[in-house]
């Protein structure tokens, strides 16, 4: 019987080495699998490279695990935000490094991995200053960039429902870069609300084939959700 | 002297300039002041980057769900017919041609269509770019919304962007407070000045040649 359920947090992310190739779904707060990133806080592991959209907000989740200083490398698109202070600081200090990449290409690199793509002509960034040192080749009269793809060694990811098998479906906006990130790791990780028996899933509805998907970790359900319904929140809960 | 209007103003002259069965994505900002402004009785449907079509307006304060934000990061609900799909789905939606208009905001546009809006270049600035490159390539139309000049009154319509690219010749229309430009191969045209402007008044200002 296949079953990709793992007991903990901390036995799901307890071979992370150090110098790790890390994604870490979500985008800002949205999908981030914040009980996984606590973990490997925990855990210790150094000298990560993270593939995320952001850069971390407030002090919770990925901005904790950057100002806990174990990221030695961030690949985003925005690391830039209202609240995004412990990376500023390390960035303006020089003790973490950027690859700054459009969200689009982020996105489409991360796919390519996934979808066993060597490289891909993309116009998005042609001409500006993302593109130096990138090839550049006119197709039928457009303007393109050669991207390359984004591999991991383990992605986090959260999703809103999971079976044994490692099928997911998500819930609105916290889908984000999950569905891909699962494609494009050596070992895939997902944390979700709620562990279902096999078969409860409708086939039709399943987002993440369970194929991508490497261990299921069940999480406490978010303070906003009862059951698996939105209850609304409040400003203390949120 | 020139006269202005605005943000409001130029959102609601913006908002009676989307067709009905628009695909539209509303950039972070001024932009999304747009939204306010459709009309209620046609049907626009709103992309957001973080991948969803059909996204409707800010909830009450009980009803925020954190699951369901805009690409701000803000809280938004789902109108009827709304879709969720990943972020790979997200930007081919856009680079592939299938967003009718985007509205962005733009420290400068040159009057060939270059944008600039995501770094000022600034040595201790930190870079962030989001989705602004591929909305500015992808989307059929690019809409800028600015005020036309900058507070130490420089005009930002230019000959040539000084800050950094976020996208050659993409530009179509720039809505500003003074005048709205629209941009072609063949050069840029004031096609309405607002607030008692005149064409003659936006070029001497701007030091700019308008066809």
């Amino acid at each position: 019987m296949i079953s990709k359920i793992t007991p903990s947090v901390q036995a799901a992310i307890s071979d992370i080495k150090d110098g790790a190739t890390v994604m870490i779904g979500g985008f800002g707060r949205a999908g981030q699998p914040v009980e996984l990133i606590e973990a490997l806080i925990a855990q210790g592991a150094k000298d990560l490279t993270v593939i995320n959209n952001n850069a971390g907000n407030g002090s919770t989740g990925l901005a904790a695990l950057v100002g806990a200083k174990r990221i030695k490398k961030i690949i985003c698109s925005f690391p830039r935000q209202v609240d995004s202070y412990l990376f500023d600081d390390l960035y303006t200090k020089g003790e973490i490094e950027l690859e700054l990449v459009p969200q689009g290409n982020l996105a489409e690199r991360i796919r390519a991995a996934g979808a066993g793509i060597g490289a891909f002509y993309t116009p998005t960034g042609y001409g500006t200053s993302l593109a130096e040192g990138k090839e550049a080749r006119e197709i039928v009269g457009r303007n393109y960039i050669l991207e390359y793809p984004i591999h991991a060694d383990f992605a986090l990811i959260s999703a809103f429902k999971a079976d044994r098998l490692g099928n997911l479906i998500y819930r609105k906006t916290a889908r984000n870069f999950g569905p891909i990130m699962a494609t494009a790791a050596k070992i895939s990780i997902v944390q979700v609300d709620h562990i279902v028996k096999l078969g409860e899933l409708n086939p039709e509805e399943v987002v993440t084939p369970g194929i991508y998907i490497d261990r299921v970790v069940q999480v406490t359900e978010r303070v906003w959700m009862k059951d698996g319904k939105f209850i609304g929140t409040t400003k203390e809960n949120l | 002297m020139l006269n202005s209007i605005n943000r409001e103003d130029i959102a609601q002259y913006i908002a009676k300039d989307i067709p009905e069965g628009s695909y539209v994505n509303l950039g972070i900002g001024a932009p999304t002041l747009v939204a306010n402004y459709l009309p209620k009785d046609s049907e626009i449907i709103l992309h957001t980057e973080n991948g969803m079509l059909g996204m409707g307006p800010t909830p009450p304060p009980d009803q925020i769900d954190p699951d369901l934000i805009n690409a701000g990061k803000l809280p938004v609900t789902e109108v009827d017919g709304a879709a969720y799909f990943h972020h790979a789905d997200s930007f081919a939606m856009m680079r592939g041609g299938h967003l009718d208009i985007c509205i962005l905001g733009a420290f400068q546009v040159s009057i060939y269509g270059d944008l600039a809006n995501w770094n000022t270049g600034g040595e201790k600035d930190i870079p962030a770019v989001g989705g602004a490159m591929d909305l500015a390539i992808g989307a059929k139309k690019v809409f800028v919304m600015m005020d036309l000049f900058t507070k130490d009154k420089k005009s930002k319509l230019v000959e040539a962007c000084t800050y950094p690219l976020t996208s050659i010749g993409s530009v179509s229309r720039v809505y500003s407070d003074m005048a709205v430009f629209e941009i072609s191969k063949n050069g840029t045209k004031i096609i309405e000045c607002f607030a008692g402007n005149t064409p003659a008044a936006i070029a001497l200002a701007t030091g700019l040649n308008f066809i």
